[in-house]
């Protein structure tokens, strides 16, 4: 079946056509689907709002509460590098709905950094969206050959001393880094913490800082 | 690996340049294409899996693959894979493709 959308695209590249009339096509591709499948009751209109309210919902924030909490509370830390989905749901009440969570953590010894080479597998649920650079043909193909390189056009340096890895994702599991808690930030409550902690500190481009 | 046999998709450890950080918002249709896939996938009995919208990103011929947009790959490749599995017919399908477009 890729010959039939194959052919059909071809018919597309017989003119130059501009861009917005090429997604014309995918967008009439989508709702003629959508149509279908309420139609053939696969889902409802109602489900398609409701899923994309839900998702709408996810952002950063969500990690960062992950991430003060493991801060501040080591027997939680613990527990969450062990069994990440199942600490999160347990205890946060934060569901990554995906099979499998690794969390991974950054100490002074090593540095993580996630990526999906093979397409763009991503922790949604509890990021939000991921963003374009994570899903590009530069990130995804650079980052397993020259991380620190990568880390660079982010501005993020990691020291020589410390190790650099980085963690290919699956459909069935991804991963979510626990930065390192910057110096300056003993006492402060956890809600405070979570304000400093942004969506690339959990990828692990970028370190985090009282500046952030 | 050599770089000759590899498909288009597996691209770890070549050199596609430097990373760009412009980030776009995601739009409406894209929204609706990515709701799609979670309804198909998010449910007792899934309809298809995240591993099958990858197996079927990965089948587009490296043209399309790299010429589409992200959620473009998507539509394509569930679409794809719902005719495959008898969910919806491609006739059908262009049709409602059509309408839609007589419709504008």
């Amino acid at each position: 079946m890729p010959h039939e959308q194959h052919e059909h695209a071809h018919d597309h590249s017989h003119a130059p056509i501009q861009a917005d009339e090429r997604q014309g096509y995918y967008q009439r591709l989508a709702d003629a689907t959508r149509n279908l499948l309420i139609e053939k009751g696969v889902f409802t209109a109602g489900d398609m709002r409701a899923i994309i309210e839900k998702i709408d919902g996810r952002s950063p924030a969500l990690g960062a509460r992950i991430v003060a909490r493991a801060w501040t509370d080591p027997p939680f830390r613990k527990r969450l590098l062990a069994r990440g989905k199942q600490t999160m749901l347990e205890e946060m009440d934060i569901d990554p709905v995906v099979a499998d969570i690794v969390v991974v953590e950054n100490t002074p010894d090593v540095h993580n950094v996630v990526v999906c080479t093979l397409c763009s597998c991503y922790p949604v649920f509890i990021l939000g969206r991921p963003p374009d650079w994570y899903k590009s043909y530069a990130y995804r193909s650079r980052v397993v050959r020259n991380p620190r390189g990568v880390l660079q056009d982010f501005g993020t340096t990691i020291d020589p001393a410390r190790e650099v890895r980085v963690h290919d994702s699956t459909a069935d599991m991804r991963y979510l880094v626990i930065p390192m808690r910057p110096d300056g930030t003993d006492g402060w409550p956890e809600d405070k913490l979570a304000e400093l902690v942004t969506r690339d500190t959990m990828v692990g481009t970028a370190e985090v800082s009282i500046a952030n | 690996m050599s770089d000759d046999i590899r498909q288009q998709h597996d691209m770890g450890g070549l050199d596609k340049g430097p990373v760009t950080l412009d980030e776009h918002e995601i739009e409406p249709w894209e929204k609706r294409i990515e709701a799609i896939m979670r309804l198909c996938s998010m449910r007792e009995d899934p309809i298809l899996t995240v591993d099958e919208l990858r197996r079927g990103i990965e089948e587009l011929p490296a043209e399309l693959y790299d010429t589409l947009t992200y959620y473009e790959r998507w539509i394509m490749s569930l679409t794809n894979i719902l005719v495959e599995k008898g969910v919806v017919n491609r006739t059908e399908l262009e049709e409602r493709v059509r309408e839609l477009e007589a419709m504008e």
